[in-house]
């Protein structure tokens, strides 16, 4: 099924709010549309929060793949060229428990940052509705949706007084730029 | 108190792209000037390759010098870069805004260099991959982990890995209102480093999260390296090396020198840049307090260091104890690391307006990196230029031009990489200065109206 987009462009945080409450009004889902911003505000600041993550897993993952390669190189290296040393044990532990550790530290720091791109869907290279205003400091609020509920869309996000709005067709205009 | 400055985005954006899009004389002298020592270190390097270590100082039983005194400096000055950040991002301390981009960076740099050290110090720089990583399955060749040696790289690559992810992680926002401003060559490599962002809530819920993590994970890794990088030392059997406390000694000298380059980096930021409406008095002020307790802990590990050789009467110890503290020229490098280490710094960061005084605060940072290169010399050299039972030569060691030449380099490659990234990235975190802005309110409290941040737990 088509998706359409719509993208209001709003001057400050109260008239982007106003666009979400008018959204959900007219009928639309917290799934079907997203705040676009220039700096991060508090969850919740648009409504409901914006879904589950599993981020906190993937250090998990990654401390446990560095320690195995940790493990396998310390110890993989003393048994494959063994140097026995003043009678001790072949394996020496405090040495391996160094860098494993490290091992441990980067798995978990590479996997970390591996999740964040991961679960923030970067990089991204697919197409989507986008204004530079947006990192100039207007919020910008994406509205994906059936054809058909595309004018209902627009309508929602011109009540909330909109800089401007934009479809995929361009601009259909704003009520701020025009009340002033 | 917060001594905010109410800027709008437009001009908060505009004075933190300033140092990208136009080049202050004062940076030119700063590019011209570290190019040429840095050229000097160039030559330098190359004449030392091209006839070998001979042209430095190190000899039997100095075998390490210079070199190894700087690398273990700059590891120090590398580490808290990110400790500052990391810190204060787990803490939600309002102040960490102007100072977490830069520290980092710092961290990288420092770290770059530092690493370069050893390498050069090899006099073979192009088979330093070959022994540092001789895994060879095909010949059987293979690290002996139980030495130092090994343990290090391990360390400090991971450090610079996970500081290279923790900077880039926290710039990508950036990348994207850089890419949203520029044409031609810089809007393709922004476009890049931007991934596609787009500043949506899953993104920017990401962003602080990562904050947290990555800083949850690099703090281990911090203290980890520096300890390492001590063990180098303590795990040996010279004299006055041979030292548990040699670990947390180094850790804490790290955040001393490092915590110290940090004031020196954002009082030359808010010079060079004019950054006066971020990098505030506030934030020299925090950072005082902060350096009197480290430095405070510094010296009480510098006297621990000191008494641990005496107290047992180990008749070694004490000889090189007695050459640290008495004879020439270690005599005077004791001096000044009390004095420009201790003695001068911290009884003037201890009265506020001398705090809030940039100038003072610069050259006070300046003098603690003088007293802490120093004490890296004083703790290093002497063990290695005595004799002992199972040596059968010993010689004094003196640096050689040649090494004179690359630890001043090393100082001009830090300052060129800063000045570098600086003309191609924000040195000031443009998305976590405008969230400040976002939170920040007047409260009037009683007859005074003050600066507060609405933080969310």
């Amino acid at each position: 099924m088509a998706i359409r987009e719509v993208l209001g462009i709003y001057r400050d945080l109260d008239s982007a709010v106003a666009a979400a409450d008018a959204l959900r009004e007219a009928g639309f889902e917290r799934a079907e549309f997203e705040v676009l911003s220039n700096a991060p505000y508090p969850e919740g600041t648009f409504g409901e929060e914006s879904g589950i993550h599993r981020l906190f897993v993937f250090p998990l993952i990654g401390a446990a793949c560095g320690f195995a390669a940790g493990l396998l190189i310390t110890g993989g290296t003393q048994l494959a060229n063994p140097l026995v040393t003043g009678g001790k044990p072949l394996l020496s532990i405090p040495p391996m428990i160094i860098i494993m550790y490290e091992g441990t530290m980067l798995g978990a720091l590479i996997f970390t940052v591996l999740g964040v791109l991961f679960e923030s869907r970067l990089p991204w290279i697919g197409k989507a509705l986008y204004d530079t205003r947006i990192t100039a400091g207007y919020i910008g609020i994406l509205v994906r949706t059936a054809p058909e509920r595309e004018s209902l869309a627009i309508s929602a996000l011109r009540k909330a007084n909109p800089e401007d709005v934009l479809t995929e067709g361009g601009s259909v205009g704003g009520t701020a730029s025009a009340a002033q | 108190m917060q001594e905010r400055h109410h800027l709008g985005e437009e001009a908060i954006t505009r004075e933190l792209f300033r140092p990208l899009v136009s080049t202050p004389a004062m940076m030119w002298v700063g590019f011209i000037g570290l190019g040429a020592v840095l050229a000097i270190f160039v030559f330098a390097v190359s004449w030392m390759v091209y006839w070998g270590l001979g042209v430095t100082g190190l000899q039997r039983p100095n075998m390490w010098g210079f070199m190894i005194v700087n690398f273990v400096f700059w590891i120090g000055i590398s580490h808290a870069g990110v400790m500052i950040s990391a810190i204060l991002r787990l803490t939600q301390a309002e102040w960490r805004r102007p100072v977490t981009r830069a520290a980092e960076v710092m961290t990288i740099f420092s770290l770059m260099t530092a690493m370069l050290h050893p390498v050069i110090h090899t006099g073979r720089p192009w088979r330093t991959l070959y022994w540092v990583f001789p895994y060879d399955f095909w010949r059987n060749i293979w690290p002996d982990i139980r030495g130092p040696l090994v343990w290090d790289p391990s360390a400090i690559l991971t450090y610079l890995t996970g500081s290279t992810l923790f900077l880039y992680t926290t710039l990508i926002p950036d990348m994207a209102l850089a890419r949203d401003r520029t044409t031609g060559w810089r809007h393709v490599l922004y476009t890049i480093l931007a991934l596609g962002w787009r500043g949506n809530e899953r993104q920017w819920k990401m962003q602080t999260i990562a904050g947290f993590l990555l800083s949850g994970l690099i703090l281990p890794v911090f203290v980890s390296v520096h300890s390492i990088v001590s063990w180098d030392f303590a795990v040996s059997l010279v004299p006055t090396w041979h030292a548990t406390v040699f670990a947390p000694y180094f850790v804490i000298g790290a955040i001393h020198s490092g915590v110290s380059a940090v004031v020196t980096l954002m009082a030359l930021m808010r010079w060079l840049f004019r950054f006066e409406h971020y990098i505030r008095l506030e934030h020299f002020d925090a950072i005082g307090r902060l350096l009197i307790a480290v430095g405070t802990g510094w010296l009480w590990f510098f006297l621990l260091d000191i008494f641990f050789a005496i107290y047992p009467q180990e008749a070694r110890e004490l000889e090189i104890m007695q050459f640290r503290l008495f004879q020439w020229p270690f005599n005077v490098f004791t001096a000044l690391i009390f004095i420009f280490g201790y003695f001068i710094p911290v009884p003037i960061w201890v009265f506020q307006r001398f705090r809030r005084n940039v100038r003072i605060m610069f050259w006070t940072s300046i003098a603690v990196n003088v007293g802490m290169w120093a004490e890296r010399y004083w703790l290093i050299k002497p063990g290695l230029m005595r004799k002992y039972e199972w040596t059968f030569d010993w010689n004094w060691y003196r640096p050689s031009i040649v090494e004179i030449s690359i630890i001043m380099g090393s100082f001009a490659l830090v300052g060129f990489l800063l000045l570098v990234f600086s003309k191609i990235f924000p040195p000031i975190s443009v998305w976590e200065e405008k969230e400040g802005v976002h939170f920040a309110q007047q409260l009037q409290v009683g007859k005074r109206r003050v600066s507060a941040i609405v933080r969310e737990f």
